[in-house]
């Protein structure tokens, strides 16, 4: 069924993006581009040493890919570089394996149908592509091809 | 609508047709496919893959080089195709068609040879804002080689070129226009004989990529009077990875080769080599044999069912589609030209299409959501993507039905 994709709350937040917004005091940015569905995000970090301090963004996506940025902000808060990065590689692990560790996710475990949808993963992974270039501060625009 | 169409839209037998397209008679997702992705790639009838079977059971060899029974069979096949391709598209000689991989290969090929060859600094190419990236991006890398400039016909907010404003892009410098005879991503049908003309009395050569224009209207490149047209296989019903470039015999023989290899020489020495006639210097290389043969049995079952009836058919199921969708609230076209083709591509209001795909694939629908290779006919619309549903000869009112249905069950998820 579709609703195992589209989940409550992937369709909730997707309504309803959470931390979207630009960030004047940003201390990093980076932006993300899908050249596949013409997804365009822009996500904004506020450091404090090696810690996300706050963490917005603005762009148009799916339903997908704007629930994915807006459950990374709220999941991220807080969170050192390290953790960070860290998240980022289990939630891409839930997406493309089987065996995939759910401890930690926490609510980011309902993007677990995203996986059935092998043409779908792009649009759940592009925020974190984003937040990996913003974290190693390369600048360029990450495309989740 | 004409009572004249509408005449030969009773009289098309369109359950008998759908008969000969065994993909179409599966579930998907537990629903009856839906398949509207044929301006993508269209199905294949029995006749098609029955005659690619049929040669790898039966004639399989190498062509143009054997003289024993099989090679002989399979040469014949294949050069069977190259009339058939003749009486296709009605050019003067079976000579003037060269087997390619697609369309995309075909603008290639006069990209770079008849460009190397003919475009100087400051020259100019003229295309069009609709045009798919396979008529754009040969072009601009030809432009940027040789400082030669692209221009750009613009189109109106229907999805419609403005002539006017081409009459003023031609100057003595135009070299080539290429326009699609029918866009992809709007449905278009551009007046591509006027087109053509309008650049011969400029002084350009005029290339029109028929990929779209095949499955669905008649073409007569000596009515048109165009320099090149350029057809892909799989979009008329035939096997992907072969297509058909024509172009004017004088304008092939001044050519420069394409690449070179087998079958494209006479002789070949360390010191000299000599190439084919016109097709062949062209065709480099052991073809796709069994695409070539799968696509003249494509080019019979079109002429079967013949090419007006289709066409007539089309357009009472395009209308009735149109009309379909207008009525959904929410629910904007892109590209609402007065002449066009297979084409509904539409945006819905706060849903984006890859969710809209998403469910209506788990409907049993197939259609296409994306850019559809046609950025710049994106950017022109503002949005950053659509959702096409295209049709072709196999398609009824009651999957445009379903279709209608399936984009309320995206409102009511994503409402």
């Amino acid at each position: 069924m579709v609703h195992d994709l589209y989940q409550e709350i992937i369709l909730d937040h997707s309504k309803r993006p959470r931390n979207c917004h630009p960030m004047e005091d940003a201390t990093r940015k980076a932006e993300g581009y899908n050249p596949l569905c013409g997804d365009k995000l822009k996500l904004f970090l506020k450091m404090e040493g090696d810690v996300v301090k706050d963490v917005s963004f603005v762009g148009s996506g799916c339903a997908i890919s704007t629930a994915s940025a807006s459950l990374m902000t709220e999941s991220l808060k807080g969170k050192t570089r390290e953790e960070a990065l860290a998240l980022l590689e289990k939630f891409h692990e839930l997406l493309t394996t089987d065996a995939a560790v759910r401890e930690d996710l926490g609510k980011l475990v309902v993007f677990c149908g995203v996986r059935d949808y092998p043409a779908r993963v792009k649009c759940a992974t592009l925020a974190w592509h984003t937040l990996k270039s913003a974290l190693n501060n390369g600048g360029e625009v990450a495309t989740s091809e | 609508m004409s009572t004249i169409s509408n005449q030969i839209a009773a009289s098309f037998d369109v359950e008998k047709i759908r008969e000969d397209f065994p993909v179409l008679k599966q579930n998907i997702h537990g629903k009856p496919l839906v398949y509207l992705d044929s301006a993508a790639t269209a199905q294949k009838p029995f006749a098609v893959i029955d005659a690619i079977r049929r040669f790898h059971e039966v004639d399989c060899a190498n062509i143009h080089r054997g003289v024993h029974e099989l090679s002989q069979r399979s040469t014949a096949a294949y050069e069977e195709t190259r009339a058939k391709a003749r009486r296709f598209l009605n050019s003067k000689s079976k000579n003037e068609l060269i087997f390619v991989r697609g369309t995309t290969e075909g603008i290639n090929l006069v990209s770079s040879t008849w460009g190397r060859k003919n475009v100087k600094a400051g020259d100019e190419i003229v295309i069009s804002a609709m045009e798919h990236h396979s008529n754009i991006v040969p072009w601009q890398m030809l432009c940027e080689e040789k400082d030669a400039r692209l221009r750009v016909i613009p189109m109106n907010d229907r999805g419609e070129l403005l002539l006017e404003e081409y009459e003023k892009l031609l100057t003595p410098r135009t070299r080539m226009v290429a326009v699609a005879h029918v866009s992809n991503a709007l449905g278009t049908i551009n007046p591509v004989k006027q087109i053509v003309e309008m650049a011969h009395r400029a002084g350009a050569l005029a290339l029109i990529d028929g990929a779209q224009a095949a499955p669905h209207l008649k073409i007569d490149v000596q009515a048109l009077d165009a320099d090149f047209y350029t057809l892909s296989g799989h979009k008329i019903f035939g096997p992907t990875g072969i297509g058909i470039l024509y172009g004017k015999s004088k304008l092939l023989n001044a050519m420069p080769p394409y690449q070179g290899g087998g079958d494209m020489i006479r002789t070949v020495s360390f010191e000299k080599t000599t190439y084919n006639d016109v097709p062949y210097k062209f065709e480099a290389g052991t073809p796709n044999i069994a695409g070539g043969i799968g696509m003249g049995a494509a080019f019979d079952y079109i002429n079967g069912i013949g090419i007006d009836q289709i066409a007539a058919y089309e357009h009472d199921l395009l209308a009735y589609g149109t009309e379909a969708l207008s009525q959904i609230p929410g629910l904007r076209l892109i590209g609402t030209a007065r002449e066009k083709a297979s084409v509904l591509s539409f945006v819905m209001e706060g849903i984006h299409p890859h969710d809209i795909g998403t469910v209506l694939d788990k409907q049993g629908i197939a259609v296409r959501t994306g850019h559809h290779c046609a950025q710049p006919v994106m950017d022109w619309f503002g949005v950053p993507a659509t959702t096409r549903a295209s049709l072709a000869m196999y398609n009824t009112t009651a999957e445009i039905d379903a279709l209608v249905a399936g984009i309320q069950k995206v409102k009511e998820i994503f409402s």
